[in-house]
């Protein structure tokens, strides 16, 4: 969509929008569209449309050397002429509009200027060599995309060369600028005066000068700053004016920097800055904090004494209520730092923790989880733009090293995996990071491309987890790149598996690794594998449009779940286990745009190590976009039901019938039961799935399940909300187990009666009444203390939380009284006393009498 | 006698099984076994799970639509491979392929034969065993224009196979005719520490299974009764049926106890009487009287 609009808008004047290729006239009054015209079938690629008050004119490109202008009524929306000329050579990137009817673009070879004037509809055109404006024009000549009066920016190497255009279409270069990072658009602050600001890196510090675009000799504004450089460059700047207490003109500047934060600058300095970057969160990992050492003194935990003793005053002015509203803010932060929950140490409970998160920006930032500040943050050297690496993105962060031999004196780290460019065959680049300070430790550019990435669940005898990298060449490589881990990966050899899923194609392959690669170079980290398995899902009807395995750091506590008749029944639990969900061609689009007789949804487990289907069903009438997650042996999924015209939650428990024998009490007695013996993918399994369906009201933004230490508690959903909240749900909602009756002892084990639809319960919202704006994803992870997950849940917004789902069982809560049950103990010891007292007495005085 | 007798049964038994099994080789006589078969069933043991679209299961819906559905009879082939080797022919699959009026396919009555191992093949398969490597099948993707898409690969490790012949077991995932995916492994158990172990005789024992989707549970739809007296919360919030002790037990209590005093009393009361004759005129308090009478009467 192209918005245009006049900016001296009047009551009366139209609004003009351009979108999907038709030009639309809205009326200022109402908003009811006056007309329309339609430039679809004409294959124009409309950029500018210069709106007048009787006729408006529509430009733009056909192909990259045709150039059409479409007159168009005013009134009543008729075309009225058409104009086009055809460029002798073909032109490159956007073209700009540098007055109301002048435009400027580069040719395809960026040696030449071409000015472009529309008078009245007729088309004139004036070219010009790059190298008659600059004596050195070796570089590559970009446009910038500023808005000038008059003027256009041309940027070669790190020069800008700003040329004016003369009403008769003649370029005269005015200015040079070096050292360029970025240029304003132009801000008119009286009738006839324009002014556009641009920033200069100078050594460490950035200048940044605002100009009037008729007066070059004189800057109305020059300022120095220094900037963190771990901000990056900055990227575009935005300029807005006020009124100095003097009466001259004042500029404030808002820069947006290369890791996406914004900064405010008035003045020469930063007045405020904000950590944009972290509304991109691309992934999270966590970090425990460090271990709390003995003897930490005062003066080191509060900086230093002075700092000490003012917090104290400022503390007894608080108390003696003296304290100004700022002091008064102090205090607060003072407490909420102080206090228990923003401590960097580890705690005995597991609740506080460093949330890592990746951002698009490339990146990291440490978030503390008390109190949700910035702990640290870094952009990673490696994700920075370079010649090399022109737009590099961070792809996912995982825990490298997680030192529990040696908690106290090694720092964890680790592992960010970025990629320059957003297509699979761009160069990896990988970092490690020091999980407390935010040290980069080493990064590196990788040869080959990056695929996926396999934490093993080995550690070398440094606690560093071995991970294979898989490139799209079919080769796997092991990191890290020691002898240790190729030992490691030598003994396990046989026992490594993993699948891949070609979306496009409809296809899952399951690989194992077959030997060394073989090239030139001799590389011992570098390994071949091979296709030990494959689906091909039948491409006229299917399409893969979800997949989903469990989490590998899950636990479960037991195999067994025991029914209401006492009956046994066994998980069937494996790590290697994929859930794919499959929508027909036809309706894999948007909701509504197939009916419910062409719309099946069909979903798979498969087992990933032998390539087995191990429970396959057909939904008919339904259709994605299909959210699930996998957790110990059930998956739970949501998608949309045509036929019911509702959303809809399914359930699938997978049991294992091979050890549904286990039950006499003899064979375990005797000796004769399987439970012992080892289990292996190459079982044939026995399974049996039970399934049920619920409606659901809402449509989904992301699903999790909570995860706990021991796996013990019992689990709730986090479904993430078209209204951007989380709603917890029990997960006894979706047993497919419920009956419309439960007898007496099915309802002690606590199953639902079964109803047709899951209920929302609005205290069941675990964000309460806020909103996570932009809801993109939840990520759970466990605390120590049983009972307790901690949520994270990110989009534009972040939120965090912790959640107990049965309840804090295992722990008092924060507002039991201890005095109490002191007070209690001691009165009853009191009365033991007393009564022991007087019962002797009184037994003295019976036998005396 | 009588256990040479038994014995001979067993071994009787036994080869009448064995040459059951691969007795999937004859198909001429395709069309008089389908009719055997609507009656009688085959005498396979196949499991006969609602999911499965064996051969039972299949002809059954034919008797309820007669003359809905044509036949044909396709065959396609098993390739299998030792290790990273070349694919080459192991073996034929047959089956009947059911046209429905609507226009749906479907796979049934599937049927296997198995190529017996060469001298070469043996030889390759024992290397297999030595290095606890993978021996791999291959099915095509779609079974009119073999190999369809992509072939559909299987592998397991060969130490698996070995029983006391070699014994494999297919489950075949179809989708019209497509096959999506095929299960391939030992029938029964692996364990991890995989033994070297030749097999005894060098005959495949297969037993092939054919598996179509299965629907999913229709969602429960209640009458709007049902969900209006469910209450607001989804929960049903139903008061406990109480028996008359639970609800009453805070007067009965109290009741009992006042009962039980008035009868302690009444019980006391003629003893009083007795005690104390001569005693006090009958207007003064019980309490004081039970008092002193017990005194009196301990001394």
């Amino acid at each position: 969509m192209v918005g245009q609009k006049n900016l001296k808008a009047d009551k009366d004047d139209l609004i003009l929008v351009f979108g999907k290729g038709c030009l639309h006239a809205i009326s200022g009054i109402d908003g009811e569209v006056l007309w329309r015209k339609d430039f679809a079938s004409e294959s124009i690629e409309v950029s500018h449309i210069i709106q007048s008050p009787e006729v408006i004119y529509v430009a733009g490109f056909v192909g990259s050397s045709k150039f059409y202008v479409y007159e168009v009524n005013a009134k009543s929306g008729e075309l009225l002429k058409n104009n086009h000329v055809a460029l002798p050579f073909a032109t490159s990137g956007e073209s700009l509009s540098v007055s109301g009817d002048k435009f400027v673009v580069l040719d395809d070879v960026r040696s030449k200027i071409v000015t472009i004037d529309i008078n009245n509809g007729n088309i004139n055109y004036n070219q010009k060599q790059v190298s008659d404006l600059i004596k050195d024009s070796s570089g590559q000549a970009v446009i910038l995309p500023s808005k000038l009066p008059g003027l256009f920016a041309l940027k070669i190497n790190s020069q800008v060369l700003l040329i004016k255009v003369t009403n008769e279409g003649e370029l005269v270069a005015l200015d040079q600028i070096d050292n360029t990072a970025a240029f304003s658009n132009a801000l008119s602050i009286s009738e006839d005066q324009h002014v556009f600001a641009f920033v200069q890196y100078e050594d460490n510090k950035i200048q940044l000068s605002v100009k009037d675009v008729n007066d070059w000799n004189g800057a109305l504004l020059k300022e120095n700053l220094v900037i963190d450089h771990q901000r990056g460059n900055i990227e575009k700047i935005f300029i807005n004016n006020y009124v100095r207490t003097d009466r001259s003109h004042g500029f404030r500047a808002l820069m947006v920097m290369e890791d996406h934060s914004l900064l405010l600058v008035q003045q020469g300095e930063i007045v405020w800055s904000r950590e944009d970057g972290l509304a991109s969160v691309v992934d999270v990992t966590t970090s425990e904090l460090p271990v709390e050492k003995e003897g930490v003194s005062v003066a080191k935990v509060e900086q230093n004494l002075f700092e000490w003793l003012k917090g104290h005053v400022l503390k007894l002015k608080g108390t003696l209520m003296i304290a100004s509203a700022e002091e008064k803010i102090a205090i607060q932060k003072l407490r909420l730092r102080s206090s228990e929950k923003s401590k960097m140490t580890r705690d005995h409970n597991g609740f506080r923790k460093l949330l890592i998160v990746l951002t698009r920006a490339g990146k990291v930032f440490a978030l503390h989880t008390g109190d949700g500040r910035i702990v640290w943050s870094t952009t990673l050297h490696a994700l920075r733009k370079s010649e090399d690496c022109e737009h590099p993105v961070g792809l996912n962060i995982y825990q490298w090293q997680v030192p529990h031999h040696h908690a106290l004196d090694e720092n964890p780290s680790l592992l960010v995996i970025g990629r320059c460019g957003p297509s699979v065959t761009a160069p990896t680049v990988i970092s490690f990071l020091d999980a407390y300070t935010g040290k980069e430790l080493n990064s590196l550019s990788l040869a080959h491309t990056v695929a996926r990435v396999i934490p093993l669940p080995y550690t070398d005898s440094t606690e560093q987890r071995l991970h294979l990298i898989i490139d799209v060449n079919k080769h796997a490589y092991l990191y890290p790149r020691t002898p240790e881990a190729i030992e490691i990966l030598k003994r396990e050899f046989s026992n490594i598996y993993w699948y891949s899923v070609e979306t496009d194609n409809g296809v899952i392959r399951g690989h194992a690794l077959k030997s060394n690669c073989i090239h030139e170079i001799v590389d011992e980290y570098c390994f071949v594998f091979r296709d030990l398995w494959s689906i091909v899902f039948p491409s006229e009807s299917e399409k893969i449009i979800a997949t989903v395995t469990r989490k590998s750091n899950e636990v479960v506590h037991t195999q067994a779940k025991v029914m209401t008749d006492h009956d046994v029944m066994y998980k069937y639990i494996s790590k290697n286990i994929l859930f794919v969900a499959n929508a027909a061609p036809k309706a894999s689009g948007e909701i509504g745009t197939a009916t419910p007789e062409e719309a099946t949804l069909v979903i798979y487990i498969i087992d990933t190590v032998t390539g087995r289907i191990l429970h396959r069903m057909t939904h008919h009438g339904c259709q994605g976009p299909v959210h699930a997650v996998f957790s110990e042996n059930w998956v739970v999924y949501h998608y949309f039901n045509l036929r019911a015209h509702r959303h809809e939650m399914s359930v699938i428990e997978v049991y294992d019938q091979s050890r549904a024998d286990n039950k006499d009490i003899w064979k375990f007695v005797l000796g004769k039961h399987n439970l012992t013996s080892p289990i292996s993918s190459y079982y044939r399994p026995e399974i049996s799935a039970k399934s049920q369906s619920y409606f659901f009201t809402h449509s989904v933004k992301a699903i999790e399940v909570t995860s706990t230490a021991k796996g013990i508690t019992s689990k709730q959903l986090l479904i993430g909300t078209i209204g951007d909240q989380v709603l917890a749900l029990d997960k006894r909602f979706l047993d497919p187990r419920r009956t419309l009756n439960p007898s007496q002892a099915e309802k002690e084990e606590g199953i639902i009666p079964l109803t047709d639809s899951l209920p929302i319960i609005s205290q069941s919202y675990i964000t309460h009444s806020l909103k996570v704006e932009g809801l993109r994803g939840i990520v759970t992870v466990p605390a120590k203390l049983e009972s307790t997950s901690l949520v994270f849940a990110y989009g534009v917004d972040l939120f965090f939380t912790q959640i107990a789902p049965s309840r804090t069982y295992d722990s008092l809560t924060e507002d039991f009284s201890y005095a109490l049950l002191l007070l209690t103990i001691v009165a009853l010891v009191a009365a033991l006393f007393v009564t022991y007292v007087l019962s002797e007495r009184k037994d003295l005085e019976e036998k005396w009498r | 006698m009588t256990l040479l007798r038994s014995i001979l049964t067993v071994t009787l038994l036994l080869t009448f099984f064995f040459t059951l099994s691969p007795a999937f080789q004859s198909d001429e006589l395709l069309l008089d076994d389908e009719e055997f078969g609507l009656e009688g069933g085959r005498p396979q043991t196949r499991p006969s799970s609602p999911n499965t679209a064996a051969t039972t299961t299949t002809t059954t819906t034919r008797k309820r639509i007669p003359d809905s559905a044509s036949d044909s009879k396709i065959q396609f082939t098993l390739e299998h491979a030792f290790g990273d080797s070349d694919f080459s022919e192991a073996g034929n699959f047959s089956a009947r392929l059911k046209t429905w009026s609507h226009g749906a396919q479907t796979l049934t009555k599937l049927r296997f034969s198995r190529d017996a191992f060469t001298e070469d093949e043996k030889n390759k398969f024992q290397e297999l065993l030595k290095r606890d490597d993978f021996y791999r099948i291959r099915l095509p993707s779609n079974v009119l224009s073999p190999p369809g898409r992509d072939y559909i690969v299987s592998s397991v490790k060969a130490r698996c196979l070995p029983g006391d012949g070699l014994e494999e077991h297919f489950v075949i995932h179809t989708e019209g005719v497509n096959i999506l995916a095929v299960n391939y492994g030992a029938p029964g158990a692996c364990p991890f520490p995989r033994q070297l172990k030749l097999p005894a005789k060098w005959s495949f024992k297969s037993h092939t299974l054919l598996k179509n989707t299965e629907q999913a549970p229709r969602t429960p739809i209640f009458t709007e009764e049902l969900i209006g007296g469910e209450g607001i919360e989804g929960e049903l919030v139903q008061p406990i049926e109480r028996s008359f002790w639970a609800k009453y037990w805070m007067y009965m209590i109290p009741l009992g106890l006042i009962v039980m005093n008035a009868v302690t009393q009444a019980a006391n009361m003629p003893e009083e009487q007795a005690g104390g004759q001569a005693g006090a005129p009958p207007q003064q308090g019980t309490a004081v009287q039970r008092g002193t009478n017990s005194g009196v009467r301990r001394r």
